[in-house]
């Protein structure tokens, strides 16, 4: 009962006489994490711009959650938009309130909430992404970039998403606050039975959470499949980037971990 | 004394809770109560909030049990149930009238400390200044030029249309109140000692600020924020002969030429106005104008500009290193610059008219 809740076809996006995407195509399905990974400008924040529909594709089609977001209504679109929770690279939270404001902000959209069932959510909201109560009251800017992190997952999974796009969301972090952050996505995507569109350079989370990956290369989709096979993959970038020393490491580190849930 | 049975079925998620919290809270505790997951097919993590606030707050006086929870609203409750946040005391307030002073007494010290870091900037820019004269390499020619170009050249044109403008101005207002005494002619020396005394240097002095000061913090600043200014103290730079050096200095030496552009174009709209509004020929403007005005006028305005241009240089750059690693904090510095440099040109303008005053001039 595989479930698909992104469908993209022929997806091509140009800007100006660059060419990013051609030719694209790609299915998500429910209740897995993707990793998305590829070379610099391969176009990997362009894809989850694309299908989170915050950039216009110049031609294909992209089906989220059985709607095409090229000719759906505005109605349509906003349906949408509340089923789905996009966390940016650096959190990309509304620098002139608190924490917690900002996890409120996605709740005020719930008509007739009361407002401390919307506070008691969002405090709900922070501790599950991993923040401590007091993180709440305090603004971006005084916050790490870690901790920004978490409090940008925290807004994304407000309104319990079906599906979370992150973007990068290990890059700057220690690998301490890493791992953690790794632990999270997956805990809540098992409990939750959240589907995770992952765009990462991180070799460590990919081995950690991911259940399939996707490997952009020359303007498409060059092969899906879980990380175990994609050790058999024979392309230039895709054996380098898995079998390379850094991948090596990485697996080694994955495999001396006792095995957990 | 009953049971109360709570059922909850379907698929039940965010959307759903305004309608189902009341009747939650509804339950007061005096009978047990049992809420039955059985047909709940799948819920959400606002859903299971409820689910367990409300046993929690039932369980302090009486009975509440869940029961039936399939395998995967279970699951969902359970991860909920370890999430939980405890509440930690946050750092209260004090009574307002502590609040108040405390702002009040930080207000007055960060003015001091304002007040301490200008004097730091300007002590670096007369030491790296005094530097460059004894050490000639140090110097920055190529900075210097690119600075005065866009301080300087750029801000010609609107420098001369406002000056411009305000001789239109005082000529038109200014002979709409001496025709009352039939003492027209007058105007000339209006026009004449406003502008070379106080108007034109002041004006031009202000749109500088305006348009420099925010400038130099905003280049400073960003620079700031990218840690440029670390990476050229490591690599042996000094920001002091790289940054703040050419851009006051450039700023010294434009202003006094902008003044007295100011100074010119003011003139040539009173002397435009009066011709078209009282038939002062320009000939006769001319002759008015120096036989009435002296040329101590134009000393006592143009002697302000290098004063007027430190402060506002000082203060722009001043204000671009106190930025921090964020976007607001260059956002705040550059408008704060703007308005520090307008607020010190106007005092010490006031200034100067004491001085003056008093030397009689």
């Amino acid at each position: 009962m595989t479930d698909t809740v992104i469908e993209i076809r022929g997806l091509q996006n140009r800007f100006g006489s660059h060419v990013v995407h051609d030719g694209l195509d790609l299915d998500v399905y429910r209740g897995e994490i993707l990793g998305v990974v590829g070379g610099s400008g391969t176009g990997k924040s362009v894809l989850l711009r694309t299908i989170a529909g915050l950039n216009k594709p110049s031609a294909g089609s992209v089906r989220l959650l059985g709607t095409n977001m090229q000719s759906a209504t505005e109605a349509e679109l906003d349906a949408v938009s509340d089923r789905i929770g996009v966390m940016f690279q650096d959190g990309a939270l509304f620098s002139s309130l608190t924490v917690l404001e900002n996890v409120e902000v996605p709740l005020k959209t719930i008509p007739d909430l009361r407002k401390e069932t919307r506070e008691d959510l969002a405090r709900l909201k922070i501790s599950l992404s991993g923040l401590p109560w007091n993180a709440g009251d305090k603004y971006p800017a005084e916050l790490s970039g870690g901790m920004r992190k978490r409090a940008g997952l925290a807004r994304a999974l407000a309104l319990d998403p079906e599906i979370a796009f992150l973007d990068e969301p290990t890059a700057g972090l220690d690998p301490i606050g890493a791992a953690a952050f790794d632990e999270v996505i997956r805990d809540l995507s098992r409990t939750l039975g959240l589907t995770v569109f992952l765009v990462t350079h991180d070799l460590d989370t990919i081995y950690a959470v991911c259940d399939r990956v996707a490997v952009l290369a020359e303007k498409r989709v060059l092969v899906t499949g879980s990380v175990a096979s994609m050790a058999e993959v024979d392309h230039p970038w895709v054996r380098e980037y898995f079998l390379g020393p850094r991948a090596r490491a990485a697996r080694g580190t994955i495999d001396a971990r006792p095995a957990k849930g | 004394m009953g049971v109360i049975r709570f059922v909850l079925a379907g698929t039940l998620g965010i959307r759903d809770l305004p309608d189902l919290e009341p009747s939650l809270r509804a339950l007061t505790g005096d009978q047990p109560v049992f809420i039955d997951l059985e047909r709940a097919e799948l819920i959400d993590t606002s859903i299971a909030w409820i689910i367990l606030s409300t046993r929690k707050r039932l369980e302090e006086k009486g009975q509440c049990k869940i029961s039936g929870a399939s395998p995967n609203v279970a699951r969902i409750i359970d991860t909920i149930a370890s999430a939980i946040p405890e509440p930690e005391p946050s750092a209260k307030e004090g009574p307002w009238l502590a609040g108040f002073l405390g702002r009040l007494g930080s207000g007055v010290v960060n003015s001091g400390v304002m007040f301490a870091r200008f004097a730091g900037v300007l002590g670096l820019f007369i030491v790296r200044l005094a530097q460059s004269v004894i050490h000639p390499r140090e110097f920055r020619l190529t900075a210097l030029v690119h600075q005065c170009e866009a301080v300087g050249l750029q801000a010609v044109p609107i420098v001369a249309l406002m000056s411009f403008l305000i001789g239109v101005v005082l000529a038109f207002q200014g002979s709409a109140q001496l025709r009352q005494f039939g003492a027209e002619v007058f105007v000339v020396d209006l026009i004449a000692i406003s502008i070379l005394r106080e108007l034109g240097i002041l004006l031009t002095a202000i749109i500088v600020a305006g348009r420099t000061a925010s400038a130099f913090t905003a280049s400073i600043g960003s620079m700031k924020m990218r840690e440029e200014i670390d990476a050229m103290r490591t690599l042996g730079i000094d920001p002091g002969h790289a940054l703040v050096v050419p851009r006051v200095l450039a700023l010294v030496l434009m202003l006094p030429i902008l003044g007295l552009i100011a100074d010119g174009a003011g003139l040539f709209g009173g002397a435009l106005m009066s011709w078209l509004e009282l038939g002062i020929s320009p000939a006769m403007f001319a002759t008015r104008l120096v036989d009435g005005t002296e040329v101590s006028n134009v000393f006592v305005g143009l002697v302000k500009a290098p004063v007027f241009a430190v402060l506002i240089g000082v203060i722009g750059c001043q204000a671009g290193l106190q930025v921090g690693k964020t976007a607001e904090s260059l956002g705040k510095m550059t408008s704060s610059a703007v308005v520090a440099a307008i607020f010190a040109v106007i005092l010490a303008d006031a200034v100067f008219s004491i001085f003056f005053q008093q030397i009689g001039l």
